[in-house]
């Protein structure tokens, strides 16, 4: 697990971005907990950090796809966008990076 | 046996004790002795009829048949001249004699004459009776050349607005520099007298009347200073005087008035006092609304019920038909929340001190008026003075809790008109009246009886549109519940009537809603908008931002290009493109310098990023060209002003066009203005965007100023009423063009509209102040820390590698 961000560096219900082990992270703090996806939209790259969260998904700003916040599946057309898992220790917030192969598994 | 209660006075007073005391003892002996030759009347009314020339007769508070019902002896034209309150006898001016357990004294005032040379000629009246009312009229109709009408409070332009009805050139003449100084502060008295001055009725301040001028009947006035005024009529109103002659005779405390405690009774036991005659704590009313108060508290008295009366806020209509005007308290406080529109005669005003409501002046519109009395009569806490008069301007009497008074002249409550529907079987407006007696005193609460009795008497059904498929709620249903339930926020909404779920499909909307309901005083989050609102600026393809600051009517400067192509060198900015909207674009900003590029350009956004008002574009008009009709760079100027900062359902483009050549393309805007011969054509509607399509013509007027006031008119109608993303080409014909056009013109509902955006407008603040007052510390950056975000080379996003366009 690599320390991504303190809670209140994320406003509630929306996402920011941060860069660990090299790779470009959304991390969200939706009303029921943290998720992170990776940054860039599969469809043409679109910032999902800057999207509208709501339920458990992710809208893209740019097209509007959407993405399940906790198994990065697209809710409708297209394909997934990686997950990452996150923890919150104290006032901390953590992601481990999960490799690219691993999501392909 | 049960006691025997004589009433001196057949008023409004001594008429609401005896109802009063008769509901709670069947019993009573009640005598009501009637100086005058009529049974009880509404004195109220006198105004109207002097306009309207009706038959006092009509103004009988009961039919005669009423007091052989009730068991009450009438006795008419018959004064009490002496009283032994020792023995419980009385006399009366024929010599006949009463006895009685209990007496109260109702007997009212006089027309206060002040004691000035002249004051008893021919030809000078006070405004006091029906008698009086007869006079003044006869000679206003019948050939008098010049009244003069000596006061300017309340009365005084009532039966200035009289005369006038009968086209008889009038003054009135005020002794300081402002009109019903008691009820209303300067701003809206300054506001009043125009609004007289186009009902015919000419008004001098700073007055001082020595003396009426005769010598065989009034020819004019003479005032301190040597002027002189013509008037063959003179009308005296300038106050009452207490009619305490009688009960002075019997030995009864009298200062101004007969002096009361909180349960009326006088200095002598057995002897109460109700109405213009009673002084309560120091004071005495000269309405009617405390009478009805005070008769209540005295009938308990005299069946030996504790009560108390513990005084009244007083309020008061003007009942000149062409001016609406309600006031009630005090005119000014220590907070004052005040919205005004000089060029619609509209003056709206709630005044607190101490956080809470001790005042309301509603002129030009009095809408909302009922709920604002109440909250000065209850002297309410309230926060936002601002917004109780912005949220009262959208309540209807539909809104008001069943307590709140809408007949003051009969003191008839909201709930008791329901009940007159639901239990009492009545369907209309006029039967419901009838029942409770509502609407039928000085008439102004009938529209407000009307519309509550609608309401309850037939419901509405529509075919639904949904705001959000999930909540199956529309619009309207959610516009109603934010308003009635007092929501704040997107999540608020959500709590109160979301289904638990939330597809974010309709999160912007809301967001837009309850800014619109709550007038721009709601709670914002965030998380609710498009990135565009959160940040300020337009997300582009590879995740940066355009920077489009305001460039009113598409005119800049100098020294504002100079700043944009500084800014542009400073922060390597890709591209500056001028845009389809008269302005320029600054296109490929990074997020993180987006407040620095607003701080160094100085300039207020665009808005081009937002469903909000975006350009107004202009044609050099006038100003330049051979053509032009109009000013067309002044007026986009002035309407891009009056509108910047307002968010609406779907963007909204506006052009103006200085003549029919229609430079500024006005015709296919949202709104759009161009200058033709002898005036303005108001368009709407209009795109050329994925649709193309004309605007229509809402109007065509004769200034500029109304002009605007019509287009400002629309927008507020299309921010209140268009669903989400709905653009005004899909708006107007949804709606239709033709009731469009009859809100939009419609001068009550036009001026309520503009209001309503003012009190919006007056909420909104220029979106880029918000680099130094961000909402989030993090608004505009990211997480990484800020030694690698702002060294490295722009962190465009892009396609991940060997991902599919
Ligand atoms: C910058 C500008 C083009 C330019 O370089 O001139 C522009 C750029 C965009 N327009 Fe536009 N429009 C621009 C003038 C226009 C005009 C012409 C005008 O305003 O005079 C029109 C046609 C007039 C009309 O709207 O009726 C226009 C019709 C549209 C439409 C179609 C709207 C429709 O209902 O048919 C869209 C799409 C939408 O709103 O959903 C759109 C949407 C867009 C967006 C915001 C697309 C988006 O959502 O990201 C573009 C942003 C590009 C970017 O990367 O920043 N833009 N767009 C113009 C900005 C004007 C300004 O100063 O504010
Ligand atoms: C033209 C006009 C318009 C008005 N408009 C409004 C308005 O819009 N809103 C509002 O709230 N108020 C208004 N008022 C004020 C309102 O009419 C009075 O406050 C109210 O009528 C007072 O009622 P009262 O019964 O106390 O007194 P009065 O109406 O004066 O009644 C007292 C009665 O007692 C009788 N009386 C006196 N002495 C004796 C005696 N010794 N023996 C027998 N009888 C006696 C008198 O003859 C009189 O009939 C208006 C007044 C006028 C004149
Ligand atoms: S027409 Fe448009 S919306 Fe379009 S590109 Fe030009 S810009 Fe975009
Ligand atoms: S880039 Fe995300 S939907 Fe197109």
């Amino acid at each position: 697990m690599t320390y991504a961000c303190r809670i209140d560096d994320v406003p509630l219900g929306e996402g920011r971005v941060v860069t660990l082990d090299g790779q470009r992270i959304a991390v969200f703090r939706a009303a029921g907990g943290w998720y992170a996806l990776d940054a860039a939209c599969p469809h043409m790259g679109g910032p999902l950090a800057d999207g509208i969260v709501c339920d458990r998904a992710v809208i893209c700003p740019l097209h509007d796809r959407r993405y399940d916040l906790q198994t990065g599946e697209p809710l409708g057309a297209g394909d997934p966008v990686a997950v990452h898992a996150v923890e919150v220790r104290g006032d901390q917030v953590f992601v481990r990076v999960s490799t690219r192969e691993a999501v392909a598994a | 046996m049960s006691e025997s209660v004589v009433i001196v006075g057949g008023g409004i007073a001594g008429q609401a004790v005896c109802e009063a005391l008769r509901e709670r003892d069947p019993d009573a002996a009640i005598t009501l002795v009637c100086g005058e030759v009529s049974a009880p009347y509404d004195r109220v009314r006198l105004s109207e009829i002097l306009v309207s020339g009706e038959d006092p007769e009509t103004l009988q508070l009961r039919p005669g048949e009423w007091y052989a019902d009730h068991d009450v002896e009438l006795l008419l034209g018959r004064w009490v001249t002496s009283v032994d309150t020792d023995d419980g006898r009385l006399e009366l001016d024929d010599g006949a004699e009463l006895t009685f357990d209990k007496l109260v004294l109702a007997t009212g005032s006089q027309a206060l004459m002040p004691p000035i040379a002249g004051i008893d000629l021919p030809g000078v009246h006070p405004f006091r009776g029906p008698q009086d009312c007869e006079a003044i009229r006869a000679a206003a109709a019948g050939g008098a050349q010049h009244a003069a009408v000596i006061g300017g409070g309340l009365l005084g332009l009532e039966a200035a607005r009289g005369i006038a009805a009968q086209g008889c050139a009038v003054t009135v003449i005020h002794l300081l520099d402002r009109l019903m100084e008691r009820q209303l502060d300067a701003g809206a008295a300054s506001l009043l007298a125009p609004a007289l001055a186009e009902l015919d009725i000419a008004i001098e301040f700073d007055r001082n009347t020595t003396a009426i001028i005769g010598p065989e009947h009034a020819t004019g006035l003479h005032f301190k200073g040597g002027d002189r005024l013509g008037a063959d009529l003179v009308v005296v109103s300038v106050g009452i005087r207490p009619e305490v002659k009688l009960a002075r005779a019997i030995g009864v405390e009298c200062d101004r008035g007969i002096v009361v405690d909180d349960a009326m009774r006088t200095s002598i036991p057995g002897v109460l006092a109700v109405g213009e005659c009673a002084q309560h704590r120091g004071l005495v009313y000269g309405l009617v609304a405390p009478i009805h108060d005070q008769a209540r508290v005295a009938a308990a008295t005299l069946v030996d019920v504790e009560a108390a009366y513990l005084g009244s806020v007083p309020s008061a209509k003007l009942k000149v038909a062409g001016i609406d005007l309600v006031c009630a308290g005090e005119a000014e406080g220590d907070q004052e929340a005040v919205v005004t529109d000089g060029a619609a005669g509209i003056y709206r005003k709630l005044a607190t001190r101490n956080g809470r409501v001790v005042g309301a002046i509603l002129l030009g519109n009095t809408r909302g008026s009922e709920a604002l009395v109440a909250a000065v009569r209850s002297g309410e806490p309230i926060d936002d003075p601002l917004q109780a008069l912005a949220d009262a301007s959208l309540a209807g009497p539909a809104d008001l809790p069943d307590t709140a008074q809408i007949c003051d002249c009969n003191g008839v409550c909201k709930g008791d008109l329901m009940a007159a529907v639901t239990e009492g079987g009545c369907s209309t407006p006029r039967e419901v009246m009838a029942v409770t007696r509502a609407g039928t005193g000085c008439g102004s609460c009938r529209p407000a009886v009307i519309e509550i009795v609608a309401a309850a008497a037939g419901g509405l059904s529509d075919e639904p549109t949904y705001l959000c498929p999930c909540r199956k709620q529309t619009r309207e249903q959610l516009a109603g519940r934010i308003r009635d339930d007092g929501l704040e926020s997107v999540s608020d909404v959500a709590n109160a009537c979301g289904t638990g779920r939330e597809c974010g499909v309709c999160k912007p909307a809301l967001a837009y809603l309850v800014s619109e309901v709550k007038a721009n005083r709601h709670q914002e989050e965030r998380d609710a908008r498009f990135i565009n609102d959160r940040v300020h600026a337009n997300i582009q393809k590879d995740g940066t931002f355009s920077v489009v600051p305001r460039m009113y009517g598409g005119v800049t400067t100098p020294d504002e290009l100079r700043r944009i192509a500084d800014v542009a060198d400073k922060y390597h900015v890709p591209l500056v493109k001028v845009t389809g909207g008269q302005r320029l674009d600054l296109l490929g900003v990074r997020k993180q310098d987006l407040p620095a590029i607003w701080a160094d350009l100085g300039m207020p956004s665009g808005h081009a990023y937002a469903k909000a008002v975006r350009t107004v574009k202009t044609c050099v008009g006038t100003e330049f060209c051979r053509f032009g009709l109009g000013d067309a760079i002044g007026l986009g100027i002035e309407m891009e002003k009056a509108w910047e900062g307002l968010h609406t359902p779907h963007k909204v483009k506006s052009g103006v066009s200085g003549c029919p050549r229609n430079c500024a393309e006005a015709t296919i805007k949202d709104i759009g203005l161009v200058a033709v011969e002898g005036g303005w054509q108001v368009r709407a509607g209009g795109a050329a965007g994925g649709n193309v399509r004309e605007a229509d013509i809402l109007a065509t007027v004769e200034t500029r100023a109304e002009a605007l006031r019509v287009a400002t008119t629309f927008l507020q109608y299309y921010r209140e009423n268009a669903d989400y993303k709905e653009r005004t080409y899909d708006f107007i014909p949804r709606i239709g063009l033709q009731k469009i056009r009859e809100i939009v013109l419609d001068e009550k509902i036009g001026a309520q509209l503009r209001e309503r955006l003012q009190i919006a407008k007056a909420a909104t603040k220029d979106p880029w102040l918000e680099r130094d007052d961000p909402y989030h510390p993090r608004q505009f950056s990211d997480l990484d820390p800020p030694e690698t975000a702002d060294t490295a080379e722009p962190h465009l996003v892009g396609p991940p590698a060997g991902g599919e366009r």
